[in-house]
């Protein structure tokens, strides 16, 4: 009765074939990750120490450690999230739930989308016209943060207005029926029911701020400063701007330097990616409806 | 019955005068009429039922007594609604109208906050921030809506995680809480099991003693055990106005009324 046909055997063969191809096509892409992990720890490893994270380079950037740029990346983070997270969450709480359906709130929705599109060279010659010359911070650590700010607003937008729209139209009906105001509704039941995805937003965009190179490069970054900054009006080293210095710029650098760099930055970036998708795992055993 | 802190829409309104004027009310979605020749007045203490298949433009009736036209913005509403005599296209605060009307769903809305805080919310709403205040309200209402004795030992865990019945009957509660003059039901019981269904209808003619009930129902006789009168909607248009039992006993103008509410059709 159950005996196979031509025709299933066929199919079988062909299946199985469908499955390898499509498994090993997978494996392939899983290649690259490990290889490039394994070689940063392979070589990069040995390097790291405390000396090497707490201390300044010395001889030439051929030894020391590298705490100027790990602060200076830390700090042009910190200050890019100050102006991008107030900003994006307002603009997407504002398209999510005030704006209605016209061809203004269409033009900006294209606008924020090419925005996200545009190469990172270009908002990096955008900061040097805007904020280095225009407003006139100079190279400074407040000029290269408001540049990879412009250039990751777009990621909190999009991610803010997601987790906003995520959380079902009848709340927000139920509320206004009561007599609550649009914002009363935000407030009590739109927010708090959407702020973990937005948090996971703003992480990935840290994640992305932190291995930026090009924009930080004409607006705030420096190749070797002797002291750490001072305020935002000062210049500072950067993990992927020394990453780019310790490997092609400096003769007779040791091999293994530039790894522990590499490491130390894609540590962050990990670290970052992990803490968001904790976060989203909390948030998916936190569902609520 | 006003609540605490709304403002007035009129002077004093007197038992027995007309809750909720209709005249010639016209709903449109981008010039498609959803609902016409809409003329009846409700009476305060009146359970007022409203019977017709799906798309007849109940739902919509009651939004637009809510001015919920509002939020959507092809929705427009032509004639006239009065509520307390007063025009509510008229009204600028349309807070003040929607605090004083309690809407219940067809899909029970537990919001994602824990059951105190979904009868606590409208009082917050209006600046009611006492907790020893909010915890008589949070009883009162939950025991009306006969949920208390079920809930009153978890009132800290969500109300969206509440049984269907449950929710409903804690949307109930919820609306109550807005200490309203006028309750919309739309169809409460789709979602509800029969059992909770009768202690719901029983709640209902308990309330009619305090607020005026528009029951938007798709049960022929959840309208005739309930309501005082009833109209019949059916394609768009209010086909018949009357007193409930006349429906049943065959008092109809209009011959789809009765096929309708024999269960000939719909």
């Amino acid at each position: 009765m159950f005996e196979a046909t031509r025709l299933n055997q066929r199919n079988d063969t062909r299946q199985k074939l469908f499955r390898f191809g499509l498994g090993t096509m997978t494996g392939l892409l899983i290649l690259p990750v490990v290889l490039i992990l394994g070689t940063l720890i392979y070589k990069g490893a040995p390097v790291i120490s405390f000396e090497f994270l707490f201390t300044g380079p010395t001889k030439g950037m051929t030894a020391g450690g590298i705490f100027p740029a790990l602060l200076g990346t830390i700090l042009l983070v910190v200050v890019a999230l100050l102006a991008s997270v107030p900003l994006g969450i307002a603009a997407a709480i504002y398209l999510s739930e005030y704006a209605s359906d016209n061809w203004f709130t269409r033009a900006i929705n294209l606008a924020i989308i090419n925005l996200a599109g545009v190469p990172s060279i270009v908002h990096a010659l955008f900061g040097v016209g805007a904020f280095v010359i225009f407003f006139q911070f100079g190279t400074s650590i407040l000029a290269a943060s408001l540049t990879l700010a412009i250039m990751t607003l777009p990621v909190v937008i999009v991610a803010t207005r997601e987790s906003l729209q995520a959380v079902p139209m009848a709340f927000r009906e139920a509320c206004w029926n009561m007599g609550a105001t649009r914002w009363q509704t935000i407030r009590r039941v739109v927010l708090p029911n959407a702020i973990t995805g937005i948090l996971t937003g703003v992480i990935l965009e840290v994640s992305r701020t932190a291995g930026e190179t090009a924009p930080i490069m004409f607006t705030g970054a420096a190749f070797f400063l002797p002291l750490l900054p001072q305020d935002v009006f000062d210049q500072t080293m950067a993990l992927s701007l020394h990453l780019f210095v310790v490997s092609t710029q400096v003769p007779g650098m040791p091999e293994n330097l530039p790894f522990g760099v590499a490491l130390v930055l894609i540590s962050m970036v990990l670290l970052m990616n992990s803490l968001s998708i904790a976060l989203r795992m909390y948030l998916r055993g936190k569902k609520k409806w | 019955m006003v609540g605490a802190g709304a403002v007035p829409l009129t002077e004093e309104t007197v038992p027995g005068q007309v809750k909720l004027g209709v005249r010639d009310l016209r709903i449109s979605y981008n010039h498609v009429t959803a609902l016409e020749d809409v003329n009846f007045d409700i009476h305060e203490h009146e359970i007022f039922g409203i019977i017709g298949p799906a798309n007849a433009g109940k739902t919509s009736f009651l939004k637009a007594i809510n001015r919920m036209d509002m939020f959507t913005p092809e929705m427009k509403v032509e004639g006239k609604i009065t509520f307390n005599s007063v025009d509510v296209s008229r009204i600028r605060n349309v807070y003040g109208l929607r605090s004083r009307i309690g809407v219940v769903f067809p899909l029970p809305v537990g919001l994602p906050l824990s059951i105190y805080d979904n009868v606590a919310l409208s009082p917050r709403l209006r600046g009611q921030n006492n907790r020893a205040e909010l915890d008589i309200i949070v009883e009162r209402c939950l025991t009306r809506a006969a949920l208390w004795d079920e809930v009153k030992d978890r009132l800290d865990s969500l109300g969206s995680m509440l049984s269907g019945g449950q929710q409903q009957r804690l949307t109930i509660a919820r609306a109550l809480s807005q200490d309203p003059e006028m309750l919309m039901l739309d169809e409460f019981s789709i979602a509800v099991d029969p059992v909770t269904t009768m202690r719901i209808e029983d709640v209902l003619k308990e309330l009619r003693k305090e607020v005026t009930i528009i029951l938007v129902t798709n049960l022929v006789q959840q309208a005739r055990r309930l309501a005082d009168r009833t109209a019949f909607f059916l394609d768009g248009r209010c086909v018949e106005v009357g007193i409930t039992e006349d429906l049943f006993t065959g008092e109809v103008k209009d011959q789809r009324t009765r096929d309708y509410v024999e269960g000939r059709f719909g």
